[in-house]
């Protein structure tokens, strides 16, 4: 975050962050929501429009930028955070977005994936995961679940699928939060703290391809199960969950058990959230049963995590700082002369 | 005892050894103090892959050669006059480069049967022995006892003590050569400045060697090697890298932006970053990437933020890069990526040279994708290439490729460099704000067909790009044929208008008109210049044009090449330009081609000519 709030410049509103260009995601798509969302929080952030710079790598997210009225690149497969690094360690002062999927993050773009979250640039990652490929039309994912048939597995993938959020933890990222494309608020307020977050913020959104995995998360959407499946955390707030938020997490050594309230617990035995706690954030990203297991553990949403760490760009900037203060400004002719030099007369 | 002292106009000794007996850094003194002196020369040093090869293998085996005179020196040499070997290996790798008759100076405790064996030389052939080396002036010296013997009081260690026994030998060449060893005890103090112990050993037996050259009998003669007569002015001695990395940064002093360099560590185009990456005050970035697809990309996101956006590496890394090459292409952004080639294909030979990448250069991206394509010649030569290879990129808004080599990017020359004063400005101007409410037009065009550099936090200039194609003039994307094939053929026009910046193509020696033209680019200049320069001597009608704008080509070199009867492309690989050339100018260029991942020597070039115009 860079938050240069800027008090007599005119309110923008989400209309001014649209493009002239005609958005094409298909019919019902989750992008839709995802956009419409992010065009709502952009006149909120206090900034001017030209600071906001969205890069994107391939795939049907990222075609993102065309239709933000920012600066935007819709670049190569998988190298969006790459570029991001680039634009963000020569110019701090900008307010970066990268858009990718999870085919793009964390498959062919997976290794700039975890080196980003380790340098902890100060960008925003929205990762939209509808756990297959859409743009070349319905193989597997990295993140699809094993069994998967997909085109490119007509008898079921044997790949064990990702966990974006544990990886991002393993990486040592310095914020990850997970949301959906259905639940316009959540993800609003998700997004908001990922800006204000300084550092990158690792935003996973779970997205419905309509055409080609449709209702991949619809257990955790609909609002016939959400209640169940789902578990909204929030900072300082216990674990709760179920129909009447009569459920709850507690936890047992590092394992955590989910209870009844109706049944001897009360909310002060729960497991209160705590996003800068490293060890149960770890914990809670791991919460990824398969939801049609008995026993399972319902799907957390929420800031699981956040830690204030320096910057990659802050670190590099400061180190030409140092340099100038230490050794003065560069003087090119010193520094083409070098050490040693003769004259022929 | 007096030694007879001979004048010579030029002197090429070779230094070998195993990796860890600091053969590197003897070369290195001993081109300092020559260079010093006021003696031109050019510097190759010949090390292995392997940091620490098995000890006393021929895998281990690393030289350096220097090649110094009164008179213009081009080369490092093609043979040497004075070879000096460490242990049985050393001579074993090098034996083939020395002059018949020349002198090899030999510590033979490198010798003994253990390093026979490891050197896969049977006891029965020990060559200090066996008379193979009857034909040369072989000077045998214990270095190893001497050293011992000379430090058996210093208090250091064995190891310690063996570990400098490369001073010994050099004192003894300052003591052949006649040179002040000032330069190399003021370095050996600094160098162990809190290590006084350490070097005050390095410098008495430095001064040991020195010594046993006057006292012993083993020397006939000393040798003397005048001043040459260079182009008066203040020189320095310069590696290809290392200028390189400088004509980055003047680059950016010129048109007061700075340089962000994503680049990944790859043998022998490292040592450009580790340049760059001391000099943070000049507001030089550097950025270490995960990968080479990393190191570009981070350039481009750079570049789009208005940088001066650089990536570094040799061909495997080149390789990966060049689907982000395509990107830079489409975005039309500017972007400098130096290949310091190396052997290849794969891993191929990491610290052996060729000029094996230049299609890869011109051609190696999906699509038609054409890029500017420069090449270095000489050590020094690889800053003012570096200059050019940035200044177009900015001023064309395109992606340049700088083809360096591992010979020139390792090798040094004495440089009389410029001042700041003498170098171009280079002015670049980024896209203005827009207040009036107008749309942005990012594909809009000068006289270049240059599009304008609008870098994000500009108001009112808000527009996306990307690597899908795109219609002129407006950017948006477009699918429609006609629109593809304009644009293919815009951004082709785009790389041929580069022409109309860069002067026209000369002689650099040789008639204008004749018999042959042998036409260079690259590392290959030294021997081309020094073989034409004996050639004209020989009264042959020879010339030489040496290239650096590979695309575009000058205008003018389609009419200069037809001037002569015959053309004659010397290259480190299997005939790449002389494709272009044949494609492009319909002459029957001849080839001559060496891809031993060794440059050429000056013989070579010259035996050649001699063939054709026999």
């Amino acid at each position: 975050m860079n938050a240069i709030i800027d008090q007599t410049a005119p309110k923008l509103s989400p209309k001014d962050f649209a493009s002239d260009q005609d958005v094409r995601w298909c019919p019902g798509c989750g992008d839709y929501s995802i956009l419409k969302q992010v065009q709502t929080v952009m006149p909120d952030l206090g900034r001017k429009k030209e600071e906001f710079v969205f890069i994107s790598g391939i795939g049907c997210s990222s075609r993102f930028p065309y239709y933000m009225d920012t600066f935007g690149m819709h670049s190569i497969h998988g190298r969006a955070t790459a570029i991001a690094t680039g634009l963000k360690a020569s110019r701090p002062e900008l307010s970066v977005w990268i858009i990718t999927g999870d085919g793009d993050s964390l498959s062919i773009g997976g290794n700039h994936f975890i080196h980003l979250l380790r340098r902890n640039l100060d960008v925003n990652i929205l990762l939209f995961n509808n756990q297959i490929y859409g743009l070349t039309k319905g193989q597997y994912s990295p993140t699809s679940e094993e069994g998967k048939i997909t085109k490119s597995t007509p008898y079921g993938s044997i790949d064990h699928p990702f966990n974006p959020a544990a990886l991002s933890l393993g990486a040592d990222a310095t914020f990850v939060a997970r949301s959906m494309d259905r639940d316009p608020k959540h993800l609003q307020n998700v997004i908001r703290k990922g800006y204000d977050h300084k550092g990158t913020s690792l935003i996973e959104i779970y997205q419905n391809c309509n055409v080609f995995n449709d209702g991949a998360f619809e257990i955790f959407t609909e609002k016939s199960s959400k209640k169940l499946e789902t578990l909204m955390v929030e900072d300082g707030q216990p674990l709760l969950f179920g129909e009447n938020n009569d459920k709850g997490i507690i936890l047992d050594g590092f394992k955590p058990k989910v209870v009844d309230l109706n049944n001897g617990f009360s909310a002060n035995d729960l497991w209160i959230h705590d996003e800068t706690d490293q060890v149960k954030g770890n914990i809670l990203a791991r919460f990824f049963d398969d939801p049609s297991k008995e026993g399972h553990l319902p799907r957390p949403f929420g800031v699981f995590y956040r830690q204030n760490r320096p910057t990659y760009e802050d670190g590099l900037n400061a180190q030409i700082q140092y340099t100038i203060d230490t050794y003065g400004k560069g003087d090119l002719d010193k520094l083409i002369a070098g050490k040693e030099t003769w004259t022929i007369q | 005892m007096s030694n007879e002292n001979i004048t010579k106009e030029s002197v090429v000794i070779r230094f070998a050894g195993d990796s860890g007996d600091g053969m590197q850094l003897t070369g290195t003194q001993f081109t300092n103090t020559a260079a010093l002196f006021g003696n031109d020369l050019s510097t190759f040093p010949d090390f292995p892959a392997e940091i620490r090869a098995p000890l006393g293998t021929t895998a281990g085996v690393s030289g350096f050669q220097i090649h110094f005179g009164s008179n213009k020196i081009n080369t490092p040499g093609d043979e040497c006059d004075v070879l000096v070997v460490m242990n049985a290996a050393a001579l074993k790798v090098n034996i083939k480069q020395l002059k018949k008759g020349g002198t090899i100076i030999v510590n033979t405790d490198g010798f003994d049967n253990k390093n026979l064996r490891l050197a896969n030389i049977a006891d029965e052939d020990n060559p200090l022995e066996n008379g193979s080396l009857d034909w040369y002036d072989v000077k045998k010296i214990d270095v190893t006892k001497i050293t011992r013997a000379t430090l058996s009081e210093s208090g250091l260690s064995t190891k310690e003590i063996d570990r400098s026994k490369n001073m010994f030998v050099l004192g003894l060449i300052y003591w052949m050569y006649n040179r002040d060893m000032g330069l190399t005890e003021e370095f050996i103090k600094s160098k162990f400045k809190k290590k006084e112990t350490i070097a005050d050993a390095n410098i008495k037996l430095l001064r040991a060697g020195y010594n046993y050259g006057e006292t012993t009998e083993t020397f006939n003669s000393r040798y003397s090697v005048e001043k040459a007569q260079m182009a008066p002015g203040v020189y320095r001695g310069i590696m290809g890298n290392q200028a390189l990395a400088y004509g980055l940064i003047a680059a950016s002093h010129q048109a007061e932006l700075p340089i962000f360099l994503g680049t990944y560590p790859i043998t022998p185009a490292s040592d450009i970053l580790h340049e760059l990456s001391k000099y943070k005050n000049f507001g030089v970035r550097t950025f270490q990437a995960e990968d080479e697809i990393a190191g570009i990309c981070a350039a481009i996101g750079a570049a789009y933020g208005g940088s001066i956006g650089i990536t570094t590496s040799s061909g495997p890394g080149i390789a990966l890069k060049t689907e982000a090459i395509g990107l830079a292409t489409m975005l039309e952004l500017p972007l400098v990526i130096v290949n310091v080639q190396r052997g290849g294909p794969s891993t191929g030979l990491p610290t052996k040279t060729e000029q094996a990448d230049l299609l890869q250069a011109l051609y190696g991206r999906n699509g038609e994708c054409p890029v500017v394509v420069i090449a270095a010649s000489t050590p020094s030569d690889c800053f003012y290439q570096a200059f050019e290879a940035v200044r177009i990129s900015l001023q064309h808004m395109i992606p340049v490729i700088l083809l360096s080599d591992g010979y020139i990017a390792n090798g040094a020359e004495p440089w009389k460099f410029p001042q700041t004063s003498d170098l171009p400005k280079i002015n670049i101007e980024f896209a203005k704000s827009i207040t009036d409410g107008s749309k942005y037009m990012p594909y809009s065009r000068d006289e270049k067909l240059t599009r304008p550099w609008a870098v994000p936090g500009t108001a009112g200039l808000e527009h996306r790009i990307g690597g899908l194609e795109k219609q002129n003039i407006t950017g948006n994307i477009s699918y429609d044929p006609e629109n593809h094939e304009f644009m293919t053929n815009l951004r082709a026009e785009k790389v041929a208008k580069v022409a109309d910046y860069i002067g026209n193509q000369t002689i650099d020696q040789g008639a204008e008109s004749g018999e042959l033209l042998i036409l260079g680019w690259g590392s290959t200049y030294g021997a081309i210049k020094t073989a034409v320069n004996q050639l004209l001597e020989e009264g042959y009608s020879v010339s030489h044009s040496h290239l650096k704008y590979i695309n575009p080509m000058p205008h003018n070199l389609g009419d200069l090449l037809k001037n002569y009867k015959k053309v004659l492309i010397p290259e480190m690989n299997s005939g790449q330009l002389i494709k272009i050339i044949r494609d492009k100018y319909l002459i029957d260029a001849q080839g001559l081609n060496k891809v031993q991942g060794m440059p050429f020597n000056t013989i070579e070039i010259i035996s050649k000519v001699k063939e054709l115009l026999k």
